[in-house]
Formats: structure tokens, C-alpha cells, sequence
């Protein structure tokens, strides 16, 4: 088995631009806003760039094709730029490529740029679309909202959860998103609500209301990576270090075979495995300090805690309603807000997700700074449950 | 001379059942004519059906659910509302069906009595020896101006007969037809709706002038009498008509039957067929059925019970359609469904659906037929068929011979009802599907309300239009899965 990127790699800087309904701002706007923080906090020159890796999902309405859309918003000097998309895990796969490019010694330092500029579509909710010109021949007329919430039934129904309590564990994880998307200055919703006020929300696709799904909004995340030696001569200390970095992909085994019971990630629990391996966790439920994972919907979340095995199975959303996952509790989940409460730019999702464990462990996070974080685990889901692409990521000091 | 006739039959009539009264209440203050009208309900296909995916789902219900179909080798589909004017109708129902690519097919349409000129077409063709087993399968979806006596009047349905010289359950005994260009309505070539002359003229001056020299050779060329007749099958929205014709044409006032109104409306071109389905569910063995229909002349065949139709019928056919039923009273639905009315469908109707027609038939097995895969050394079985076995045990490449899923029974394993899509019919539902022996599909979920889905609901396969291209005029079809309400 290879070695893995633990502690091969460390974060020079991050930025993040304000996420929501960026009337005020297109892709360029918000990516420059991402990459000159992330620039400052690195203490670099443009001209100390060896490469780059720029994420965005949507062609239609956003921002372009190729890597010129980054390399000309930002003025790079003409050094290589690749344009990942990867579903809504396409932020985690940019950071994935700029990482590997330093450990590989191609590259001394990469930056890694996530945008996504949804509201130019005219409406409310993901812009709709085509994939290839066989799926839409075949595939059901659905949104994403519909896809994620066949979660519940199949959950309901492997774990005899009622109806009810589901319903009442997965608006538990919207109430607790929102509590820590309140102290978050860049998230696009910063407004608490209440579980009554999220049970009793408008049906989008049952059984999941309003406040079950995530926003849609405009943002763009960076991030810069070169070595820790590098780093250090920099005159960086207290590093962030990257522990663990994978990505699963579904091969048609959930959609197409019979053995998928459509409750679980099959990739998550896969990409899990292989990241704590990679960051030599054993015991993740003891040691992973927080998480940021694709809570896209309410349902995701809530699965994705036994997928990432730090719940049982057929446990979680017991934990979920004991506060386990809340601010104060074992694993805080979220913490920034998560896709809840910024939003879903989904080529910048994942990116954002690493910024806010990198605040964390960097002892910058605020009003929602958690005590002495060691481990942050990001993870960053594209697709739907029978088919995606599922990155688990973990960051943490240097040496732990 | 060879005995030819029918040896399996099967019609569609769909669920929803659009209550008359709802209709002319709606429409009191513009037509309060039509407050006569207000009596019982007629058939209201689905946003997603039309003659095509309804004369399919009869074919389906004649040819039953053995996979194999390899004896049919001809295919008539007779309608005045097929989908596509220049698309060979009957190549879709042919596909759809999983028919062998070596079997004749026609559409069949111009009239009224279209029906039974396509049966009347594949007798002759069978007993001329030219095919073996027909198919003719007939679909109606006729769309008429809202607050016209027509939107009352018309009803949904398809029916479907084989024809053959074997094991049958009817044996054809005489033809008749006249044609004559007698105009009781028509619809030009680029026209949305029928317009039609007066009735009295249509009554007195055409079927009662134009049918009977029709029945009256039909019965000659059967060597039997008008009094023989014990079922007279003949589609008409006048009151009384048939049984006129009976009077004229000397059959049995008993013989005449039920023409449907009450439970369904008329179904056009495939009215008589709808009829002569429904005639052969209540016959018993030498009952002699007479099927006649109006249209520019008129059409009349004979047929003679025969001892088969006390063990061979369909699983629906017009008796089991007629009883899966579920009332429908909001008639701003059947508009919207059938396209009266401009509405507002939101930004995310917008999304294109031009249909690549390479892609469409590079995939036709796995789109029209709903063929997948099974590989022949592990036995798993997939949708679609792929060079590469989905089997995480055994990648076995270019293994996988076709098989077919479309009469498999399945069990929703995950699902939701969708808000947010945009659906002629919303709440979207759909979900994944698990078949019996193997495969699974995620798939729209069709005919079904909130509170009707649930995990393990016991589901069937139907063809049904699976987007409409408004833009180019095309229109998708697919499979989807909908309650099985006998299961």
C-alpha cells in the first residue's frame, strides 16, 4: 500500500469569500475576493505559484470551462491551471490535485480556487440540466432534494425509525447548523431556527422541508499548499498539516446490483476507511475533534455520521438527538454552518469546508472557536446516493 | 379455406375517471346546453399517455407476460391521434414490445372506423398466408375544445387482438365495408381539433344510410342472418343509434350492446375494437359477435365464439381496466393535462429536451423495450446491459446476453415524492426499483398520489411518454414503474 500524503503536505494559507446571494459580484469578483485573503495569509507573491487547480461544477450558468476563467480573474503568470469538476466534491478534488502536486515535488507551492456563481439562473434552487444525452432519456425527472431524500425511506425502513423521529432528528441537524451558522459572519444565513419551525417548514421532497436543504448561493474558497520544510522557511509555525485525502467512486454497485439497501454511502464508508488508515486513526469517534461534512440535506448528514463511522449504524440519528454533533458535544459537526448555512457554490463547498477546520486548528475561528481541535475531517459528497463521488479529507496539527 | 380468427385479445383504459358533472358544472354559465351531458365519467389518460403508450399497454395485456413474442410477425396500429404524423407509430409499439425487427408493421388512421380496418387488414393478411400472428393494437386519445359537447363525449382506451389461425378464441366469419366521402367531421392536416356538421344530418343521412349495406355483407360473406347476432357491438354517441340499426339491419334488440358511455366515453378509432374486447369477456362458446363502426362508409366483421373463451382471457382486458378506476373531479387538471390552457410552468420547464436521435436509437432495446443484461456465467442481471458486469464479484466482460424487464414484477426500495421538479402531475414520485430475479432501476413512479408510495410497494412496469419536447414536437418515451393494483 502506498505511503499516503500524511504530513507530507501543509497548508501555507486560506481564504474564503462571503458566500450568499452575491447580487453585488460575479465568478471573478468572488474568486479574487477568495485568493487575495488566501494570498495574504500565505505572505506570497503570485510569482511564487508553481501551479493550480481551479473547481467549478456548473458550465451553463457560471463560470466557464477550462482554466482560463481563474487564470484570467487573477492575473497567475502563465503557469499551469486544471479545471477539475468532480460533482459538488469538485472543491475537494482541486485542493486534491494542488496537494498531490507538492508532494509529487512538481510543484513548491499550489493554490487550489473553488466558485460557484449560482444565482444568475433567474430562480430558486440548483439550475437544471442535461448529462449526456442518454441519462436524461432514462433517468427520473427529479431534483436533488428528491434524490438525497430516498435516504429516509430506505433508513426508516432498515432501522424501523418512525417517520416522525426521523423527521424530528434530521430537523434536529438543521437546528444545530443554523445555531453555529448564527456566529458566522460569512455564512449566507445567520439566523437561528427552531425545530418546530423547521418540522413545520413547506414540503420540498418528502420527507424534507425547507430548512432540510441546504442554501443556494454564490462563494468562492482557496486554498495554498507547499511543504511543511517550505513552510517553515516562511516563517510558518504551528503547522496544518494534511493527514489524509481520498476519493471514492461509485462503479454502478449501488445502481445497478442488488445489494445496496439505499440507506448509506457506499463511497463515504469506503473513502472513510481509507482516510483514517492514511491518517492512522483508529478510534474516530474518540479522535477526530470536529467535522465539516456535505450536508447538503438534512438526511445526508445524519447518515453520513454512521458512514463516516463515528455513530453506529442505525444509531446516528439517536446521536444526532442527543447533541452529540451540536457545538458542545463529543464530535461538533458543522461548525462554521456547514452547506446549510453558506450555501452550496459547489465548486467552492469543499474548499470552504477545509477553511473552517483550518481556522479551528489554527485557533482563529472566533465566537465558534472549539477548544484545542487536533484532527478536522472534511467531507465532501457529489451525486446522489446510488451515484457520486464521496471525498473524505482530514486535517490536522503537525505531528498529531 | 383456412379458419382464421382471434386468438388473444387485451385493452388499456386508463385509471383516471373524469366525472362529467364536474365537467358541465364548470362550464354551466358558457354551455348550458351541455347540463344533459352530466351523467357518469369518462377515461382521462394521464398527463404522461397517449394512443401510443395506451395501445401498448393493450398489446402488453393480449400478448400476456411471457418474454417471448418471437410468433408475432405482423403489427397494425390503428389511430387518429398517434403521436407522430411522419414516425412509423407502429415501429414505437414494436420496440416498445420487444418485437422481432423482422416483423411487418403499419399505422393505420384517416377515420373513425380505423380500428377495424386494421383488423380487417391483418385477417386478411393472415388468412392470405402473408403472416402467421398479428398484432393489432388500437389507441385513442382524442383532444377536444373545452365546453364542446366532443370533451364530453370522448373517453381514453386502447384494444389490442392477435390474429392468427391458431387456438382462437373467435373465428372470423365475413367482412363487409363501404366507403363513401361522407363528411360528419373532420380535422385538416394542421388543425388542433375536429369540426363537425349537424347530427341529424349524420344520423339520418349517414349511419343509418351507409352502415347497414356494411353489416349487410359482412353477415352475407358469414353465411349467417341478422336474428344469429348475439352481440352488436357498434360505437355511437347518439342516443339510441344502435339499437336503430338493429331495427334497420334485422338484429336482435338484445344483441345490442352496451356502448360504454357511462363508465368511459368513446375512444375513437378504437372504440368498436374497446367494444368487441369487452363483447368477448361476456361471451360464451357459438356466440356470434358483430363489430361495425362509421367513418366516410363503414366497416362490419363477424366473428363466431369458440369453445377457447371459457379458459383463455387477458389479465385486465376492458372489464379488469373498467374496474381499476379512480375518480377524477378537478377538470382544470384534464385541461391542463390535455393542453387547453397556457399555464405557468416555472423557469425549470425550460430545460431542453431535444432528444439525440442517435443516442435514442444506438439504446432503443434498453429505451423502448427496457432490455438490460444478464450475464450467462454469473447469472446477475442489470439494467442497462454493459460490456463490463456490475457484479463486484466477477467482472466478466462481454458476457451479458439481453433480458427483459419490462413484465417483471418489483418492489420500490427507496423513494420520495418531489416538490421541487418540474412534473405535469406533481409531486414527482420516484425511487429506486428492485425486480424479481434480479436488477433494479431508478425510475419515475406513475399514476400515484401522496400516501400511495411506501418502501416494498409492490410495482409494474409501464411505457409512458417520459418528456415532451414542445420545441421540435418530439416526444420521449420510457418506461415507469405504477402500483400493481392486483398484486
Amino acid at each position: 500500500m502506498a505511503a499516503g500524503i500524511r504530513d507530507k503536505v501543509a497548508i501555507l494559507g486560506m481564504g474564503c469569500s462571503k458566500f450568499g446571494e452575491r447580487w453585488d459580484a460575479g465568478p471573478d469578483e468572488l474568486m479574487v475576493e477568495a485568493y487575495l485573503e488566501a494570498m495574504g495569509d500565505a505572505g506570497i507573491e503570485p510569482g511564487q505559484l508553481d501551479a493550480a487547480w481551479f473547481s467549478t461544477h456548473v458550465d451553463e450558468f457560471g463560470t466557464g470551462k477550462g482554466g482560463t476563467p481563474l487564470s484570467m480573474a487573477l492575473r497567475l503568470p502563465n503557469i499551469a491551471v486544471t479545471r477539475v469538476e468532480n460533482f459538488c466534491a469538485s472543491g475537494s478534488d482541486a485542493f486534491r490535485g494542488a496537494v498531490y502536486a507538492v508532494a509529487a515535488g512538481a510543484a513548491d507551492i499550489a493554490l487550489a480556487v473553488g466558485v460557484e456563481k449560482l444565482k444568475d439562473t433567474g430562480y430558486g434552487g440548483l439550475p437544471v440540466g442535461n448529462a449526456g444525452t442518454l441519462n436524461p432519456q432514462v433517468a427520473p425527472n427529479g431534483s436533488a432534494p428528491g434524490n438525497f431524500a430516498q435516504l429516509a425511506s430506505a433508513y426508516r425502513d432498515k432501522h424501523g425509525v418512525s417517520r416522525e423521529d426521523l423527521k424530528r432528528a434530521i430537523a434536529h441537524v438543521s437546528v444545530k447548523s443554523h445555531a453555529n451558522g448564527a456566529k458566522n459572519p460569512k455564512a449566507h444565513l445567520q439566523k437561528a431556527v427552531t425545530e418546530e419551525q423547521v418540522m413545520n417548514a413547506p414540503m420540498i421532497a418528502e420527507p424534507l422541508g425547507l430548512f432540510d436543504c441546504c442554501g443556494v448561493s454564490d462563494g468562492a474558497a482557496a486554498a495554498i499548499v507547499t511543504t511543511p520544510e517550505i513552510a517553515r522557511s516562511l516563517g510558518k509555525q504551528d503547522l496544518v498539516t494534511v493527514k489524509a485525502l481520498q476519493l471514492s467512486v461509485s462503479n454502478g454497485f449501488e445502481s445497478q446490483f442488488n445489494a445496496w439497501d439505499g440507506s448509506y454511502f457506499h463511497t463515504a464508508r469506503i473513502a472513510a476507511k481509507k482516510a483514517y488508515r492514511e491518517a492512522g486513526v483508529t478510534d474516530p469517534r474518540r479522535q477526530i475533534s470536529m467535522m465539516e461534512v456535505h450536508d447538503c440535506f438534512s438526511i445526508t448528514e445524519l447518515v453520513t455520521m454512521e458512514d463516516l463511522f463515528i455513530s453506529e449504524e442505525g444509531k446516528g440519528w439517536r446521536d444526532v438527538l442527543d447533541g452529540f454533533y451540536d457545538a458542545d458535544g463529543g464530535v461538533p459537526c458543522q461548525i462554521d454552518g456547514g452547506l446549510k448555512c453558506f450555501g452550496h457554490p459547489i465548486g467552492a463547498s469543499g474548499l470552504r469546508m477545509l477553511y473552517e477546520m483550518y481556522l479551528q486548528l489554527q485557533g482563529r475561528a472566533g465566537p465558534r472557536q472549539l477548544a484545542n481541535p487536533v484532527l478536522g475531517m472534511t467531507h465532501n459528497l457529489g451525486g446522489g446516493p446510488s451515484v457520486n463521488v464521496c471525498s473524505v479529507a482530514i486535517v490536522g496539527r503537525e505531528g498529531a | 379455406m383456412t379458419t382464421v380468427g382471434l386468438s388473444a385479445w387485451g385493452a388499456y383504459v386508463p385509471r383516471l375517471r373524469l366525472q362529467r358533472k364536474a365537467v358541465t358544472a364548470a362550464n354551466a354559465w358558457i354551455a348550458p346546453n351541455l347540463a344533459g351531458k352530466s351523467k357518469g365519467e369518462r377515461a382521462m389518460a394521464n398527463w404522461d399517455e397517449d394512443a401510443l403508450t395506451m395501445a401498448v399497454e393493450a398489446a402488453r395485456d393480449a400478448l400476456g407476460p411471457d418474454d417471448d413474442r418471437s410468433h408475432v410477425d405482423a403489427v397494425y396500429f390503428a389511430s387518429t391521434t398517434a403521436p407522430f404524423a411522419d414516425r412509423l407509430n407502429a415501429g414505437v409499439v414494436s420496440a416498445a414490445l420487444a418485437l422481432e425487427r423482422s416483423a411487418s408493421s403499419a399505422d393505420i388512421t384517416g377515420s373513425q372506423r380505423a380500428g377495424l380496418t386494421a383488423l380487417a387488414q391483418a385477417l386478411s393478411s393472415v388468412k392470405a398466408g402473408a403472416a402467421r400472428h398479428a398484432l393489432v393494437t388500437a389507441g385513442e386519445h382524442r383532444r377536444a375544445r373545452a365546453a364542446s359537447a366532443l370533451e364530453l363525449d370522448n373517453g381514453d382506451a386502447a384494444a389490442a387482438f392477435v390474429v392468427s389461425g391458431e387456438e382462437t378464441v373467435a373465428d372470423f366469419l365475413g367482412h363487409g365495408a363501404l366507403t363513401a366521402d361522407f363528411v360528419d367531421h373532420f380535422r385538416g392536416s394542421d388543425s388542433e381539433f375536429d369540426y363537425g356538421w349537424e347530427e341529424r344530418w349524420i344520423r339520418d343521412e349517414g349511419i343509418i344510410k351507409l352502415v347497414p349495406p356494411a353489416i349487410h355483407d359482412a353477415l352475407k360473406a358469414a353465411g349467417i342472418t341478422g336474428e344469429q347476432v348475439t352481440h352488436f357491438c357498434f360505437p355511437s354517441t347518439f342516443a339510441g343509434m344502435a339499437a336503430n340499426l338493429a331495427r334497420v339491419c334485422g338484429l336482435p334488440a338484445a344483441s345490442v350492446r352496451d356502448n360504454l358511455a357511462a363508465m368511459a366515453g368513446e375512444a375513437g378509432s378504437a372504440h368498436a375494437l374497446v367494444m368487441l374486447a369487452h363483447a368477448l369477456e361476456e361471451a360464451k362458446a357459438g356466440d356470434i359477435i358483430l363489430a361495425a363502426q362509421f367513418g366516410q362508409g363503414a366497416e362490419a366483421l363477424v366473428f363466431r365464439v369458440t369453445e377457447r373463451i371459457a379458459t383463455q382471457r387477458p389479465a385486465r382486458g376492458v372489464t379488469g381496466s373498467l374496474a381499476d378506476r379512480k375518480e377524477e373531479s378537478n377538470y382544470l387538471k384534464f385541461l391542463f393535462f390535455n393542453d387547453l390552457v397556457q399555464w405557468d410552468k416555472g423557469m425549470r420547464a425550460e430545460k431542453d429536451n431535444k432528444t439525440a436521435l442517435t443516442t435514442l436509437y444506438r439504446n432503443s432495446d434498453m429505451i423502448l423495450g427496457l432490455v438490460g443484461g444478464r450475464c450467462t456465467e454469473t447469472g446477475v442481471v442489470q439494467f442497462p446491459r454493459t460490456r463490463i458486469s456490475v457484479s463486484p464479484n466477477k467482472s466478466t466482460v462481454d458476457t451479458q446476453e439481453p433480458y427483459r424487464f419490462a413484465e417483471r414484477k418489483a418492489r420500490v426500495l427507496t423513494w420520495s415524492a418531489d416538490y421541487l421538479t418540474f412534473a405535469m402531475a406533481p409531486p414527482n414520485h420516484y425511487g429506486m426499483v428492485d425486480f424479481e430475479g434480479g436488477g433494479r432501476i431508478f425510475m419515475d413512479i406513475t399514476d400515484v398520489e401522496p400516501g400511495d408510495v411506501d418502501t416494498g410497494l409492490a410495482v409494474r412496469m409501464v411505457f409512458r411518454i417520459k418528456e415532451v419536447d414542445e420545441r421540435r414536437g418530439f416526444k420521449r418515451y420510457f418506461w415507469k414503474a405504477t402500483p400493481d393494483r392486483s398484486a
